[in-house]
């Protein structure tokens, strides 16, 4: 058994999270979370579309999970703190996962921006998990800002290049007073994997599952990729070598004759 | 008029945010939206109440699918 991932007091039995957005379908969204076996996945924030059918709310209560709205689409502090207050007016939820993008090409986040935003949240209550940087330095001034976790990028979100810094990671893990949840970039099962064995506390997934070929056996193989790096993290990895190291027994070996 | 999510509306004279849903036939006791006017939130509470001005820009949202 492992620790329930704690997240400002709540305890979370699932590390992996799940982000809703790509799937085709409302039907194969709820079966993806129950293949995650996830207790919080996010939501966006748009306009009301009078004409749109089915609400992702709707799928989100029957599968007995909790919502964890975003503000992805905010370029700026202001929108993405105004964006965060609708969601807690729309939804009764103080979480928040903070994005504030800097440009729509890379979807990368905007550092200026994303701390001040993250400052304003705290003060007005917000329980914060900021999308960042694999940067430690600005990890460390979102947990001294108040974030309740710190949700770094593996690579730019939807890319499925999974950890491009993996050093860049480690630090941010070693350093971190706050819970550590990847988020962006895995792309498989063992990206999430390799995420745990550094030590994130989380995995969120979006794109890698739900623009799968098969969403739910892809939800399923995260989940275990999840689990399994739990483990090995606990189990203690076999430190690199540059040269060969033998397993058999070196003494022994039998010599034959010419 | 009025600017509900980007579109010009009538919504009457003097209309409230209640009013300013129905013109747009969201039914204001809808579960999971939120309204921000001229980029401030305003609560549930007060829509049945507070008076829309000319010109105000009405922002209406609601969760969708998102990563």
């Amino acid at each position: 058994m492992t620790a329930p991932l704690t997240i400002a007091g709540r305890e979370l039995r699932s590390r992996l999270l799940l982000g809703t957005g790509g799937f085709d379908r409302l039907q194969t969204l709820g079966e993806a979370i129950d293949a995650c076996e996830c207790e919080l996945v996010t939501v966006a924030m748009r306009r009301v579309d009078a004409a749109a059918r089915g609400s992702v709310l709707d799928v989100i209560a029957a599968c007995g999970v909790d919502v964890l709205p975003n503000t992805a689409g905010c370029f700026t502090a202001r929108d993405a703190v105004l964006t965060a207050q609708l969601a807690r007016e729309a939804l009764q939820t103080d979480w928040v996962k903070l994005e504030v993008i800097g440009d729509e090409r890379t979807l990368l986040p905007d550092a200026p921006e994303l701390l001040v935003a993250a400052e304003q949240l705290v003060d007005d209550g917000f329980v914060v998990l900021p999308y960042t940087n694999d940067d430690p330095v600005l990890a460390r001034r979102l947990e001294d800002a108040g974030c309740a976790a710190v949700m770094p990028l593996g690579s730019p979100i939807g890319s499925g290049m999974g950890i491009a810094n993996p050093a860049n990671l480690t630090l941010i893990v070693e350093r971190a007073g706050v819970p550590v949840i990847l988020d962006a970039g895995v792309g498989t099962a063992s990206d999430a994997a390799l995420a745990m064995e550094l030590g994130c506390d989380g995995v969120l997934c979006a794109s890698a599952i739900s623009r799968a070929a098969d969403p739910v056996a892809m939800a399923h193989a995260i989940r275990h990729g999840v689990r399994a790096g739990v483990l090995a993290r606990g189990a203690g990895r076999i430190s690199r070598r540059t040269h060969a190291r033998a397993s058999s027994p070196v003494q022994g070996v039998a010599e034959f004759a010419e | 008029m009025i600017y509900v999510n980007g579109d010009p509306t009538e919504a009457g004279d003097a209309p409230t945010i209640d009013d300013v849903l129905r013109s747009v036939d969201i039914d204001p006791q809808s579960a999971g939206i939120a309204v921000a006017v001229d980029a401030e939130v305003a609560r549930r509470g007060v829509w049945s109440t507070r008076i829309v001005c000319d010109g105000a820009r009405v922002e209406i949202v609601r969760a969708v699918q998102g990563g």
